[in-house]
Formats: C-alpha cells, sequence, structure tokens
C-alpha cells in the first residue's frame, strides 16, 4: 500500500553451511517509491548482493528466505510459486549484475539474449522482439544497434557490455530494476555515463531503482534515498543529502570520512579500524561494536531501527 | 577461409609425419626384411624379394618408394589372402565403421543428458548412482563385458545373435548390430558422462545461468540453450577424438562378437604375421584419425565464436 | 606440603600434509572401501602362492581329468574348487590369484617405469623450455592423439610377441601422459620468481629441479599414477585377451578370460567370468581411489 513500488519487510535470509549458520541478512526492511533511486550502500560482505537477490528469489542453496515479507505493488513476492515468481522476474522486477563480462552467454548472440528475454514475458512474434531489443539499445545510447545485436559479447567492451545488460533489464518495462555494482568493473567515465542515463530512464519511465554499490561517491550524485548495510542490517537509512550530510551511525561516520576527497589532500585516509565480523560468528549486541569509539555497555544488546532526526538509525549513541 | 587452409595444411603435415613414423617403425626398427617378407620363403626367393621391393636401396629412396606406392594405392599383398592389402582394409571398413559410429551415438545420445542430469543436480541420489555408474563403466574390461553380454542376452535370455554382422540398415542389422554397440559405447558413455557432468557443473555456477534466470526464462530454455551450448564446446572436442578411439577399440569388440570389419582383420593378421595388411591398416587408420582431428578443429571454431576471432587475428 | 603436579601443556598432533590428506581421503566411506579391496588384492597377489590351494601351472599337481568342473565341486587332489575348474582342469581360484600376480605386476612395473620415464622428460621440458620443450610437446601431443590401444597395436605389431616386448610397449604408451601432466605442473612453478633468481644464483639446475620443480608435480603424478596403472592393467589385459599380450607361460587375468571364451557357449560361465570379476574390482578399486585421490589433492571447489 501507499503507493510503494517494493516494500521488504524483515527480509531474513540465511545460508547454512558446514562451518554454521551465515545470517547474511538479518532482517532487513525499506521501501522504494516509483521512479525513486534508493542507495543500498554496504562494504563487501555486508548482505547487499544476497538483499538484491532475495527479492529475484535466486538465493541458491545452502541459502533460503527464512524470515519476512516482500511486496511487489502489493504481491508477496515470497507466497509465489515457482512458475509465478519466474513471471515477475525480467518483466517486473529485473536485475543488472555487477561483471558484464560474465553475465551475457558468450557463445550466443546479442539479439538472441534480447530476444529471448522479450520472448519470454510477451507474445510476439521474432520480429517484433528483435524491433523491440533494437529500440532498447538505442535508448541506452548503443550506436548501429542492428549491428550489434549479431555480435557476440565478447566483441564488446565493458562499458557496452553493461548498457546492454541494461537494456535487457528495461526491455520488458519493469515496475524495478536492482542495479547490482554495476559500475564497479568499469572506467569512472563510462561509469559516469551510464550513472546519467540509468537516471534519466527512471525519471522517464517511473521504475524504481535499487543501486547496490559500495562506493558512496556513485550514490551521493544519482540516488534520491539511502540505506546503509552493516553484517546483514540496516543501521542507518533516509534521504541521501540527509544521510551524507549529517550521518548519525558511526558507520556511516566512518565511511563518508574514509572516501578520499580533494578537501582533506595530504592528510592521511581516516580508516574504520577493524574488521567486519565473519557473519558466522556474530558477537552478540550491536554488530559495530567492535570497532565503534563510541560503544557503551548499553551496545550489548540489539538496538533496533529507530527513527531520529529524520532518519532511521540502528544505534543506542547516534551521532 | 585461411583459417580453414591452415588447418588442412597441417593435417597434411601430420600424415606426412606418420608415414614416416610407420616407415621407420617398419623398416627401421623392426628387421625390414622379416617384416615385409613371408617367413616361409627359401634364401633365393628372400634375396630376389628383396631386390625386387628395393630394400638394399639406401633408406631415403625406400621411403621415396614407399610414398609413391602409397599415393597409388599400393601397399603390397597379403600374404595370407593374396590380394591387394589396401583392398583387404577397405572391404572390412564400413562395419567398422558402423560399429564405431553405433556405438558413438549411443555415447552421446545416453552419456550427455545422464551428464547434464548429474550436474545440474549434483546432490540427487539418481546423480550419485550415475556418477558411481560411470567409474563403473569406465573400469569394466570391454571384451570381459561382451562376452558377459553374450552369456546373458543371446545364450541364456536367447533375445539376441551372439556374433556376426547383419544387412545394413535391417531388422536383422539391428539385431546384429545392438549388443556389439552396447559394447563397445559403454566405455565411451562413462567418459562422455563425466565430462558432461563437470561441464554443466562449471557452467550451472556461471553469472549468465543466473542471468538467464533473472530474465525469466523457463527452466528448460536455461538448460537446452545457456547450459548445453556452453558445454557442447569442450565436449564436442573430446568426443570428435573419442571417435578416433572408438574405431580403433572396435579390435576388441570385433574379436569378442566376431564383426567383420578391419580390427578383427588386424588381430587375425597380427597374428599370422601377414605384415602388409597391419601396415595397410596403420596407414588408413592414421589418415582417419587426421581427418577427424580436422573436422573436430574446424566444428570447435564454428561452435565457439571466440575460437574465430582468435585465429583471425593470429 | 602437597607436591604440585605440574602437568605439560597438551600440544595437539602436528597436522603434517600427510595426515590430513589421509584424513580427507578417508571421509569418503566409498573411497575408503575401494582401499581397503584394494589391499586385500594386493595381499592376495603378493602371497598367491600361500593362498592358492594348487600352482596351477606346476603341470603335475594338475590332471585333466578335473576339467571344467563346475564351481562348488571337488576336485582329485581332495581340495573343493570354489570357482570351479577351466577347460584343462586348474583350479580357477588358483588360477585367478597366480593371474593376479601378473597382472598387477605387469601393470604396476610398466607404470613404474612409464612414470619415471615420463617425469624426467617433462621436467626436462618444462626446465629447459624454448625448442626443447616445443619439440618435447609436438611428440608428446603427437601419440597422445592416437588412442593407447591403437599405439600398443603397433608397437606389438613391429616389436612382436614376448613378455619383454609387452611391458615396453606398455611404457611407450604410458609415459606420454606423466610427460605431459608433469611438464604442464612444472612450468606452473618454474616461471615463478624464486626459481629465476635461484638460476641467476647459479644453483645448479639439478637441486633446481629436484628440490623446487618436482615436488610441486607430485600431487598430479599421484592422480595420473593411480589412472593410468589401472588403464595399463586393463590394457595388458585386453592385449593378452587378443593373443598378442603376455605369452601362455605368464598368463595374466586376461588370457584366463580369453581361455574361457570357448565355453561362454555351452554355459560353462565360470572360466572367464570370475577371472573378469578379478579384474574388474582391481581395475575399479584402483580408479575409485584415484578418482578420490584427485578430488582431495586438487583445489577444491567448494561451492
Amino acid at each position: 500500500m501507499n503507493g510503494n513500488t517494493l516494500v521488504v519487510e524483515d527480509l531474513k535470509t540465511h545460508f547454512f553451511t558446514r562451518a554454521g549458520v551465515v545470517r547474511a541478512v538479518d532482517g532487513v526492511s525499506f521501501e522504494v517509491k516509483p521512479g525513486e533511486v534508493l542507495g543500498l550502500v554496504g562494504e563487501s560482505g555486508c548482505g547487499k548482493t544476497v538483499t538484491g537477490f532475495s527479492i529475484l528469489g535466486l538465493v541458491d542453496p545452502p541459502g533460503r528466505v527464512v524470515a519476512g515479507r516482500i511486496l511487489l505493488e502489493d504481491v508477496d513476492l515470497l507466497q509465489l510459486s515457482e512458475a509465478e515468481l519466474r513471471r515477475v522476474r525480467g518483466a517486473r522486477v529485473a536485475m543488472v549484475f555487477q561483471d558484464p563480462m560474465m553475465t551475457l552467454n558468450p557463445v550466443l548472440r546479442i539479439d538472441t539474449q534480447m530476444v529471448e528475454a522479450v520472448r519470454a514475458h510477451q507474445a510476439v512474434d521474432n520480429e517484433k522482439a528483435f524491433q523491440l531489443a533494437k529500440e532498447a539499445l538505442q535508448r541506452v545510447g548503443i550506436a548501429s544497434p542492428e549491428e550489434r545485436l549479431r555480435s557476440y559479447p565478447h566483441q564488446f567492451s565493458g562499458g557496452m557490455r553493461q548498457r546492454v545488460a541494461i537494456a535487457i533489464a528495461m526491455l520488458n518495462r519493469p515496475r524495478l530494476i536492482i542495479a547490482d555494482e554495476p559500475t564497479t568493473a568499469l572506467d569512472v567515465t563510462i561509469q559516469a555515463q551510464i550513472l546519467y542515463e540509468a537516471q534519466k530512464l527512471c525519471r522517464e519511465s517511473g521504475t524504481a531503482l535499487i543501486w547496490i554499490t559500495h562506493d558512496l561517491s556513485v550514490v551521493a550524485g544519482l540516488a534520491d534515498r539511502i540505506c546503509v548495510m552493516y553484517a546483514g542490517r540496516i543501521v542507518e537509512s533516509g534521504p541521501v543529502d540527509a544521510v551524507l550530510d549529517a550521518p548519525l551511525h558511526p558507520y556511516t561516520q566512518g565511511l563518508i570520512g574514509s572516501v578520499p576527497s580533494r578537501n582533506r589532500r595530504g592528510s592521511p585516509l581516516a580508516q574504520i579500524p577493524g574488521m567486519m565480523p565473519a557473519l558466522t560468528e556474530l558477537p552478540p549486541g550491536c554488530a559495530f561494536r567492535g570497532r565503534c569509539a563510541r560503544a557503551a555497555d548499553a551496545c550489548a544488546q540489539q538496538p533496533d531501527l529507530r527513527e531520529y532526526k529524520r532518519h532511521l538509525v540502528r544505534c543506542f549513541h547516534p551521532l | 577461409m585461411v583459417f580453414v587452409i591452415r588447418r588442412i595444411l597441417q593435417s597434411a603435415l601430420v600424415v606426412l609425419v606418420m608415414s614416416l613414423v610407420v616407415f621407420v617403425g617398419v623398416n627401421v626398427v623392426g628387421d625390414p626384411v622379416h617384416i615385409l617378407i613371408s617367413d616361409d620363403m627359401t634364401k633365393e626367393e628372400v634375396d630376389r624379394f628383396v631386390r625386387q621391393l628395393g630394400l638394399d636401396r639406401p633408406l631415403h629412396e625406400q621411403y621415396l618408394h614407399f610414398l609413391a606406392n602409397a599415393a597409388r594405392g599400393d601397399l603390397g599383398n597379403s600374404f595370407v589372402h593374396g590380394e591387394p592389402a589396401l583392398k583387404l582394409i577397405l572391404e572390412r571398413m564400413p562395419a567398422t565403421l558402423e560399429l564405431a559410429f553405433a556405438a558413438f551415438l549411443l555415447a552421446v545420445i545416453v552419456g550427455i543428458p545422464l551428464g547434464m542430469y548429474a550436474g545440474l543436480k549434483p546432490e540427487a541420489p539418481a546423480s550419485r548412482a550415475i556418477m558411481a555408474g560411470s567409474i563403473l563403466g569406465f573400469s569394466l574390461p570391454t571384451f570381459w563385458v561382451g562376452l558377459m553380454m553374450i552369456m546373458v542376452f543371446a545364450v541364456i535370455l536367447g533375445w539376441l545373435p551372439s556374433t556376426g554382422r547383419g544387412e545394413f540398415m535391417t531388422w536383422d542389422g539391428l539385431r546384429h548390430l545392438a549388443l556389439p554397440a552396447i559394447n563397445l559405447a559403454l566405455f565411451k558413455m562413462a567418459l562422455v558422462t563425466r565430462l558432461a557432468r563437470a561441464g554443466t557443473r562449471e557452467a550451472a555456477l556461471q553469472d549468465y545461468v543466473k542471468f538467464a534466470r533473472a530474465k525469466g526464462l523457463s527452466p528448460s530454455r536455461v538448460v537446452l540453450v545457456h547450459v548445453l551450448k556452453n558445454i557442447l564446446v569442450p565436449v564436442v572436442t573430446v568426443l570428435g577424438l573419442e571417435l578416433g578411439g572408438l574405431i580403433a577399440f572396435s579390435v576388441v569388440t570385433e574379436t569378442v562378437f566376431a564383426w567383420p570389419g578391419m580390427g578383427k582383420l588386424l588381430i587375425d593378421s597380427i597374428q599370422r604375421l601377414d605384415r602388409p595388411v597391419v601396415v595397410a591398416y596403420l596407414v588408413i587408420t592414421v589418415l582417419m584419425f587426421v581427418v577427424i582431428n580436422l573436422v573436430v578443429d574446424l566444428l570447435y571454431a564454428a561452435l565457439d565464436p571466440r575460437v574465430r576471432l582468435r585465429e583471425m587475428k593470429a | 606440603m602437597s607436591a604440585r603436579v605440574e602437568t605439560l601443556p597438551v600440544v595437539p598432533k602436528p597436522e603434517t600434509p600427510l595426515r590430513r590428506l589421509a584424513s580427507e581421503f578417508f571421509a569418503s566411506r566409498v573411497a575408503t572401501g575401494a582401499f581397503a579391496a584394494l589391499m586385500v588384492i594386493v595381499f592376495m597377489a603378493l602371497f598367491a602362492p600361500f593362498l592358492a590351494p594348487q600352482n596351477p601351472y606346476d603341470l603335475a599337481t594338475v590332471t585333466v581329468m578335473d576339467a571344467r568342473l563346475a564351481p562348488g565341486e571337488r576336485g582329485s587332489a581332495g581340495f573343493l574348487m570354489w570357482l570351479g575348474a577351466d577347460g584343462a582342469g586348474r583350479d580357477m581360484w588358483s588360477a585367478i590369484l597366480y593371474g593376479l600376480r601378473i597382472s598387477l605386476g605387469v601393470g604396476v612395473a610398466s607404470g613404474i617405469v612409464a612414470l619415471a620415464i615420463g617425469t624426467a622428460i617433462g621436467l626436462l621440458a618444462a626446465y629447459r623450455g624454448g625448442w626443447v620443450d616445443a619439440l618435447i610437446m609436438r611428440v608428446v601431443d603427437l601419440q597422445l592423439s592416437f588412442p593407447a590401444i591403437l599405439v600398443a597395436l603397433i608397437l606389438v605389431a613391429i616389436l612382436g610377441r614376448g613378455a619383454d616386448k609387452v611391458m615396453i610397449a606398455l611404457i611407450l604408451v604410458q609415459w606420454a601422459y606423466y610427460a605431459r601432466t608433469v611438464r604442464g605442473s612444472a612450468l606452473v612453478e618454474r616461471r615463478k620468481e624464486y626459481v629465476e633468481a635461484a638460476q641467476c644464483l647459479a644453483l645448479p639446475a639439478s637441486r633446481i629441479v629436484f628440490r623446487h620443480l618436482l615436488p610441486n608435480c607430485l600431487a598430479p603424478m599421484i592422480v595420473v599414477g593411480t589412472l593410468q596403472t589401472a588403464h595399463a592393467i586393463s590394457l595388458e589385459a585386453t592385449l593378452s585377451f587378443l593373443g598378442v599380450g603376455l605369452p601362455l607361460t605368464e598368463p595374466s587375468l586376461g588370457l584366463l578370460i580369453a581361455n574361457g571364451f570357448e565355453y561362454m557357449l555351452s554355459g560353462k560361465y565360470w572360466i572367464s567370468f570370475y577371472p573378469g570379476l578379478a579384474l574388474l574390482a582391481t581395475i575399479m578399486s584402483i580408479n575409485l581411489v584415484g578418482d578420490r585421490l584427485r578430488d582431495v589433492l586438487n583445489p577444491r571447489l567448494e561451492r
């Protein structure tokens, strides 16, 4: 309800390995509105990619979603059968992966891979699907799309491949796109172009976008709202300006502080001491305790997400 | 196009090298006189033969002579049958090819689906059974299994004939083909299964498979188009070479089932010291191998677009 | 004053690579079973003269009166022929034990020699590089592009009959696999920088090769070794069955099976069946062990 495109409520995805239970996603909640860009930020291993896969039902064994609700325009995806979920994937929710080299099948032509994405969801013939693919490529700024369609993935550069992936994601006009670090493997200049185009596409079509990244600078220019994840939980979320200008969680502050920037040229880079704990050995209480300068006895309890000054924060001692 | 020509030239070179090896093997390593001459000739006959064959000439002359003759199709006459050795071999070749191809088809048709299943669901009990079966498959001595098959299906059950070959493409022919083809196929079936499983397991873990699922494609399309095409490339390469192995290994199956192919002729000839036939067999087989390797290379390039690009750049 | 007993701190047993390898290997029940079976087979082969009630190749103990006795019947010498007798009256159990000896012996011996030769050549190719490497690998590739059975038949046709010729043929068939495997692993190590450094220090080549390159190859050598040995045993049996392998005086399991061929159609299955079973058991247990070794010794894909 409330016109949200996506509502995630208390999502828990655990991996049951021989080494123990990995609580990759441990109670994550957020919403995304139509046309909005949500940045899901955190360092490697914090569970952001698994969150993305959980939404699409692509979590492979030994992992599975153990609790929560995922409401895509009021339909709980976790209650759908596999066949129903397949109708949602690629049509109402689409995903762009991180490594463009490996997402496209190297032995199939681009048109094959695009046409099949269309025909899996729309009852059109090959020519029509081909046309749609051509238009999609044009929209992401690929010149001479007909020629490109008949090529193989390895004949493209990394940036182009990622544009193709985005084009594929947009083919069936999804309500939501989940982009998992799509520009991490690309040059900075290409990255800027793709960010710009993604933003434009979403504004124009009203598609909600979840942009998963570890790079704050990417999110700063792109997102409307931001959720910071740590050790499987959201520790802070709010409008991007509010969170980045006045962070409330010590972790967020540490993240912002560790981004190299011109203003602090010459001074040593600030680091967050320590490392994120292994997800099989999460300490009781606040997961960030071991690295937080403000930790106190109260932090032995797991803090809840509370509203504080326009953000939501999971901390007993917000800044 | 350049690629194709290059490969053909390379193959021709290999044929030449192998002819040299066969020649050296026969004329230098083995006693040339003994190897090319029937054992029960008198001394005068031997001397005359030697001069006739030019065995007293220098080696390189002999080699050229050999090549010239081979190009004409003259590889000597069989001691036992008195006919041109090459003719004997070629007469028997269709039978061997029929057997080898049948076994090849069986191995592929059974092996690839089984292997793919085991690769997609590695923990399922059926998969474990398949893998156990594959180890059994390539541990089984082919000749012994052949004997057991005759025992069970021909002697005890009486369902199928035990020896000989029927007419090509008739019901009777197929009945005679069944046991030998299955026997020959077993080993390769096991190998193909393992290969397909390894390839499928690797492919299934790749990002492009996950991406295909994220696009909402049906599982059958994901498997049959995305996964299969990727494993075809390594599997085809190996299979092509295995076809050659099947032709060679048919020697065993032909012996057990009295299948009238080249292999049986070879064994008989080795035992009866009919060396011209042995040489003829080797020449034909080597030629076949080189052609098969060439075809596999070209097929590989056709199936994997990345290879074509690499070759064009090279 | 009560005596304070000072206990030494408990030092856990050091985990040598061998111990770790063993514990991983035996974690699989199938592999453990195969290994046990293999040990039993080797034992039986080694102690055949003591385990067999009769020496089947001592003509004095064999009588044709016992010919083709079915399993379970008693022979003239009084002992139970629990696997039956063959066409000449030999006790099958004894024949199999002696046959195992030969099959295993030839297979393992040829494997060891081929391993030595192939390793030496592979190391040479990896260490020298350049045209030496290219030449050697051309030869190896050429040989490996032909099936083993064909190479074996060619060699037997050229060299003639006899136990030594068969050994040579088996060795010549196998060396190329070892050479290629060893060269591959040695090359990986060779390309590492410390080898270059060692060469700059003018360390003798033999030291570099044996102290550094060779240990890196041990794991794949072991895997290839086991699988190749199984292959060699199978190949020798095939050649013997075809009549171009070991001579009658050294009857391996292959020959036993061949001998039983003619009796198959009259229903006397045991003359071929049991030797084949023994051969299968041998080959399969070696393959299972080799397969497990390969899983354990390779970098694991823990997915």
